[in-house]
């Protein structure tokens, strides 16, 4: 329950940013600011969910596949 | 005294109004932009990019849950993705995007070998994992809102899963913050492949030519995933992501061995459920004019027993404005699941039972480096050779495996 809460209360101090304005994005708007995983690491992704017992929350992909070898 | 307030009025003025001017010519030049973008491209289905993707991955370790938790895990895989994106603007301005996707992987496993030890080729010691999809998804810039579908199919030699996901995304008016939602539901199917001295009499073996009269298993998995982003200031921006997750059916792996205290032998048997909830956190950071910092944590928890906790940082040096490099390291510990045990160590009067090793106690490290090159005439001079990224890491558990990743990202625009 602490953590639902903690997780509620951080979106809602987000929420209360400072506006940043289009024109004042380009260090934001830079390729390497993204917040996803890149390209490249498309199949270390698959290897951690194989290899690893803990999945999700990482953009990647949580189900479909066996992986079993 | 009057005359400095005087001054710094007047100077606070000239600046607002200097600043109204910018916006306001900024809005009527983004609307003409707009009209004259909209006119043009209207209807019109467009490329966008393509991204090919190759990856290397090589594993080794000697605790195969094929053999009992003890025995090799020799794995190798070559891996090659090809994505394309289109868009279409349609008549109210919102534009269409569609990806296809399609991804093969060709593995070696010197494990699967072990499934049927009397047979030098089992059926999967080598085998081709395809898995296609295609998406499509609408954004209206207006609403700020983002909606879409996928659907994408799994399938190697034993198993088949078909994935369909929906999502939708709302951005606020001053772009500053998206909510974003997504639904996903696997269904799969395995062929209850055992090993060759655990098969009822007259049960097929699963190899080519025998399979007739072989069981199928189902193995479904629905996923949920709620996400908010937000930039703080010009250099920093987060995201927030819960996504939990249920699954049904043959959640153990019918060729996993097991051995008993007393000797005695079976194949792994799992609960036929399993809720994980993982909660993760993003952060990029630009620090000064060349560096920047990409960090991600997540912890998850299950009802199978297990806790984890995986931290990754990265920080991207850029030597240029269109080279960079960035070194990584990830770290991740997990406790064991409530149902596994070492080789040799079950007791006949457990319900459940597994010596895998993915599923045990241990911490993992991934470490390495990766280069970008995005130089604005395309590289080579192909200009629609957008970006190539390569990457190299190195993976070590504490229980002794070791691998390595090389992969090769090419962005065609």
């Amino acid at each position: 329950m602490k953590k639902v809460i903690l997780f509620v209360g951080l979106c809602a101090t987000l929420s209360s940013c400072t506006v940043v304005k289009e024109y004042q994005k380009s260090r934001i708007n830079d390729s390497e600011m993204e917040l996803s995983s890149r390209k490249s690491e498309k199949f270390e992704q698959a290897f951690y969910l194989y290899r690893e017992g803990a999945s999700g929350a990482n953009g990647g992909k949580s189900g479909g596949g066996c992986g079993c070898n | 005294m009057k005359k400095i307030v005087l001054a710094i009025g007047i100077y606070c003025s000239l600046l607002h109004g200097s600043k109204a001017q910018q916006v306001a010519y900024s809005r009527s030049h983004a609307q003409e932009f707009l009209n004259d973008s909209t006119e043009y491209s209207k209807r019109k289905l467009k490329f966008e990019e393509a991204n090919i993707v190759t990856g290397y991955y090589d594993q080794d370790g000697n605790n195969s849950a094929i053999t009992g938790g003890i025995g090799t895990e020799k794995l190798t895989d070559l891996a090659n993705s090809l994505e394309l994106r289109f868009s279409k603007l349609d008549r109210y301005n919102r534009t269409h995007s569609f990806t296809a996707d399609f991804n093969i992987d060709q593995y070696t496993s010197a494990s699967s070998d072990k499934i049927d030890p009397l047979t030098i080729s089992s059926a999967s010691r080598k085998d081709t994992h395809i898995y296609p999809s295609i998406a499509w998804s609408v954004k209206d810039d207006l609403l700020g809102t983002t909606q879409g579908l996928a659907y994408s199919y799994s399938t190697e030699y034993d198993y088949k899963s078909h994935g369909f996901t929906a999502s939708y995304a709302k951005l606020s008016k001053d772009k500053n913050t998206e909510w974003s939602f997504k639904g996903g539901a696997f269904l799969d199917t395995y062929m209850a492949i055992l090993p060759s001295e655990l098969r009822p009499a007259n049960y097929p073996s699963g190899a080519h030519g025998d399979q007739k009269g072989i069981d199928y298993k189902p193995r479904n998995s629905f996923n949920a995933s709620f996400a908010v982003s937000q930039v703080i200031n010009q250099r920093l921006q987060v995201m927030a992501m819960i996504e939990p997750s249920f699954q049904e059916g043959l959640l153990s792996t019918p060729f996993h061995r097991v051995y008993f205290t007393n000797g005695n032998e079976t194949v792994e048997k799992l609960p036929g459920t399993r809720f994980k909830l993982p909660v993760g956190f993003r952060l990029s950071y630009f620090m000064g004019d060349n560096t920047i910092i990409r960090a991600f944590y997540r912890a998850y928890i299950d009802d199978w027993g297990m806790a984890a906790h995986t931290a990754n940082l990265e920080v991207p040096y850029k030597i240029s404005p269109f080279f960079s490099i960035s070194p990584f390291y990830r770290f991740n510990i997990q406790g064991r699941v409530n149902y596994f045990k070492a080789y040799g160590q079950h007791s006949t009067t457990e319900t459940y039972y597994t010596s895998d090793y993915d599923l045990s106690s241990f911490t993992s490290q991934f470490m390495g480096v990766g280069l970008r090159l995005s130089p604005p005439g395309g590289i080579a001079s192909l200009v629609n050779w957008n970006s190539l990224e390569v990457r190299y890491g190195y993976y070590s558990r504490s229980n002794g495996m070791i691998g390595h990743s090389i992969s090769m990202s090419i962005k065609i625009k």
